[in-house]
Order: C-alpha cells, then structure tokens, then sequence
C-alpha cells in the first residue's frame, strides 16, 4: 500500500503542502496583493487580471476558480484582498468559513487607507503563518491524491516518450484507487471518439462529445477550424500524419483507463478513477483549473521546456527529449528523454513518475517550487465588458 | 534492457513503430520488447513511422492501440507511413466506430 503524509483540513480533503495564500479578487489590487506577501516572508501571492467588468458566465468561473484555490487542501489559511462594495471577497469567504477553512477578506474602499488594510492584512498573515508552523502532518492512502494531467510547450516526442509514460502513471494510480484529471479540450479535437469509446455510460460519452463539440464552435466563433488547422505544417515535418494521431499523443495521457466523469472548469470530480476537465489548451489556465478542481499535484510533460508552475500545487515537469534535459535539468523532474538515447522503456519511466509523485507528496520540492514558478490566470470565456 | 533498440512500438496492437533516430535505406530497426527486426525501404527521420506488417491499402493503421488514420495505398513492411500513404478519419468512419460501443458491457 502506498502512502504519504499530508496535511488533514477540517473538510476532510488532505494536502501535500501547507502554503498561506493572499489572493485579489480584482485585477486592479494585483500589485497590493504582491506588496502584501512581500511584507511577510513565506506568504505567496496568488495575482491575477480577472474579476472585474465580467459577463455572468465568467464571473461564475472567476469566482468558483477563487474559491476551488483558496479552499484547496494545500492550502493552510487564505486573505482575499477586495475593492468596494459589490465586491464578491465577503461572499466566497463566508461559503469557505461554512466548510471549516481558514479565510479573511480586507475590502479596500474609500473609508480606510491603504497603509491601514496593509497592516491589518500582514497581522493576519503573521497570525496564519505561526498557527501553520503548529499543524502536524498525518499518513494517508494514495486513493486520496488527485493528480493533474497536462502538457506544454510540446514537441514530436512529447506523444512518444513523455505522454504515454504519463499514461501508465494514471493507469497505475487509478488501480491504487486514486484520480487522474486529464484536461485540455481542444486537444481531444478529431480523437473525442476515443476517449468517449472509453465511457463508463453513455451519458459520461455525451457529455464528452458535447464539451468537444462546444470548443470547436468556440473557435469557429472567432475564424479558426482546429481539424483544418491540425496537424500543422511544423506537426508533419515532426512525423505527425493525421488529426488523429496528434490528438491520441496528447489524450494517451490518460492511459487506457475508463473515462467516469466529465466536469466542468475548477469543479471538483465526484467519482474516483480517471476523468476529464474541460479546460482551453493554454497551459497555465488549465493548471489552473486542474488545481482550484483539487489536484495536490500536476504532472506536466513538455518538449521546449516550459516553466509554467502553480502558487499552490507541485508541478511536475518531465522531459520528453535529452536535449531538453541536457540544457535545462534545472527545469525537469523527470528525464523520459531516456526512453530515446538509454534504452528505457515507457513502463519503467511511467514507475519513475510515480516514484517522484509520492517523494513530492511527502514533501521533495520540485523544480517549478524551488524556481517559484507561480503563474496563475483564469480561463476567459468572453469580451470584457 | 541491454539489447539495444532504434524503435519504439507504442502498444502491442500496433502495426507501426516510432523510429528514435533517423535511419537510411537498407539499415535494421530493431523495436524495444519485440524480437522483431524490419529493414528500412526508404530514410525515415526519427520520429516518424515504419510499418511493422505489410497494409494492405484502406486498411486501419493503428498507434497506441488506436486506428490513427486510413492506408491510401499498400504500404510494405519496412516502408515510411506518413501522408502520402495515410490519410485521417472521415466524419463517416468516425460514426461507424461509434456505433460500435457496447455501453451493455460495461
């Protein structure tokens, strides 16, 4: 039986790290918000653009993205920073509250200075930090991690060595009674038959297909055809023949498992095993996503290199090619460049990811970590208004 | 594990592998776990792939234990499979598959 030692929360979800967070609700604080962190050392800033002048829909997603982060298990106590009176900082810290984290809101209005919220904010950080130190860690069954499933900056063997290393990972952690999130729907564009093939019903199937089928008519809205546009001209000279072929090197991620659940941006799943979340192809909004949904930790496979990381989770970066990792080790976890040039196979780094997943749930920084990679935007779905 | 290997067979159905350097005409291409050992017909730069099997054309060529695309022609062991002998999946041969699940035996 695999196990590690997380961070038990009053919810009941279990964390691999134990950060305290400050977070804008509003673009228009993200420097407030990086000043604040920077006055109590060990504190991360979580910065973004969005929350303000937004259609419904994204002001749903902004909020329910807010709230899946600051009440995530790696997440020891949050401070939401919010500005005037429709502000939804209050709100979301209530909700929180109810399920036992450990949240306040600052508004920033007219009545008090900037000096004075800084200072009430960096009071309750120092607070938070001290009770954090007291917090033990406890043992817990590997059916309890919720692991991310993404790529970036890919390459041609990104659908060869890394993807499918990752796929025997998921299978293996979904034996082991654990979750798999994949992600990126505009990857599955051309093979959504498959993974919809792989269905536990037919309603999971549907609403797979539809979720696909969504995206494409996204794009179309704004002039792009993702299956004329794919495989590209740079796709074929990597040998990539068909449409098919490039998106199966993305989803085989997934591995062979059967697909339970199909769930929305930042939501959570409810089933255990292997799902899928419907999240855009840019590499950080879907981390982002994967991790306000619940993942502890995100394995990310990349060609170029890509340093994308998350304020609150572990990322974990394998390596696709030697090159890769013979000009920025810094950046890579894990090296399946070996799979080419040392004669690994796909089964034997699929066991070193998971070697390396539990090292990091017991608490071995990764590289994203130790650089601070802590990128964090928010998946849009329409204009500003 | 010491044998040493040029090709990488993504799953066992495959009737393709993946080349890890590029290889000339004439050279072996030995495939990591499988005794197999092909020659190749043409240059095939790395990444790209050979047939493992002779394809007998508007047969399904199959990587990651998945059908990635059609023959458009007879492809003979050994040759390069890419765009000029395969072509992706029609809406049509899509909806075929699909009738094809059997959600009963689940």
């Amino acid at each position: 039986m695999k196990t590690f030692k997380g961070y038990r929360r009053a919810n009941g979800s279990i964390g691999v790290r134990n950060h305290i967070i400050v977070i804008n609700t509003v673009g228009e604080l993200a420097g407030l918000t990086k000043k604040l962190a920077n006055l109590v050392p060990g504190v991360i800033p979580v910065v973004h653009q969005a929350g303000q002048s937004q259609y419904p829909e994204d002001s749903a997603q902004t909020i329910k993205t807010l709230a899946g982060t600051a009440g995530h298990a790696n997440v020891s106590a949050a401070l939401f920073l919010g500005m005037g009176s429709n502000d939804p900082a209050d709100e979301i810290v209530e909700t929180l509250k109810k399920d036992g984290h450990h949240v306040h809101s600052i508004l920033f209005d007219k009545d008090k200075s900037i000096i004075e919220c800084l200072d009430e904010g960096r009071t309750w950080l120092e607070n938070a930090l001290e009770q954090s130190k007291k917090q033990k860690t406890e043992k817990a069954d590997v059916s309890e991690l919720i692991i991310g499933l993404e790529c970036g900056g890919s390459d041609a063997w990104s659908g060869i060595t890394a993807n499918p290393s990752i796929g025997v990972f998921s299978d293996s952690i979904v034996a082991d009674g654990g979750t798999s999130i994949l992600a990126e729907t505009t990857e599955a564009v051309g093979a959504e038959h498959i993974l919809a093939n792989r269905a536990v019903n037919s309603e999971v199937a549907d609403r797979f297909l539809e979720i696909v089928r969504r995206y494409e008519q996204r794009a179309k809205a704004v002039g792009e055809n993702i299956k004329a546009a794919n495989p590209s001209p740079g796709n074929k000279t990597g040998g990539l023949t068909t449409l098919e072929e490039k998106s199966l090197g993305c989803i085989k991620k997934g591995g062979n498992s059967t697909l339970m659940e199909v769930i929305d941006y930042a939501y959570s799943p409810t089933k255990k095993g292997f799902v899928f979340m419907d999240t855009p192809g840019y590499d950080v909004e879907s981390v982002v996503g994967l991790v306000a949904g619940g993942a502890q930790i995100v394995l990310f496979s990349t060609g170029k290199g890509s340093p994308t990381g998350s304020p609150i989770a572990p990322v974990i970066k394998i390596g696709t090619n030697p090159k890769l990792y013979k000009n920025m080790p810094e950046h890579i976890d894990v090296n399946a460049g070996k799979i080419i040039d040392q004669n690994y196979t796909i089964d034997q780094i699929g066991e070193e990811i998971y070697s390396k997943v539990m090292q990091v749930a017991n608490g071995e920084v990764t590289a994203s970590e130790k650089y601070n990679n802590q990128e964090f935007s928010i998946w849009r779905l329409a204009e500003t208004q | 594990m010491n044998k040493k290997f040029n090709a990488l067979q993504l799953d066992k159905r495959d009737n393709v592998a993946v080349v890890l350097e590029t290889v000339r005409f004439g050279q072996l291409i030995s495939v990591q776990d499988e005794m197999k050992n092909v020659n190749a017909s043409t240059t095939i730069p790395y990444g790209h792939k050979v047939a493992l099997v002779f394809i007998p054309k508007g047969e399904e060529v199959i990587k990651y234990g998945e059908c990635m695309g059609i023959a458009t022609a007879d492809i003979a062991i050994g040759d390069h499979v890419h765009v000029s002998n395969v072509r992706g999946l029609t809406e049509k041969d899509k909806r075929f598959r699909k009738e094809e699940i059997n959600f009963e035996n689940i």
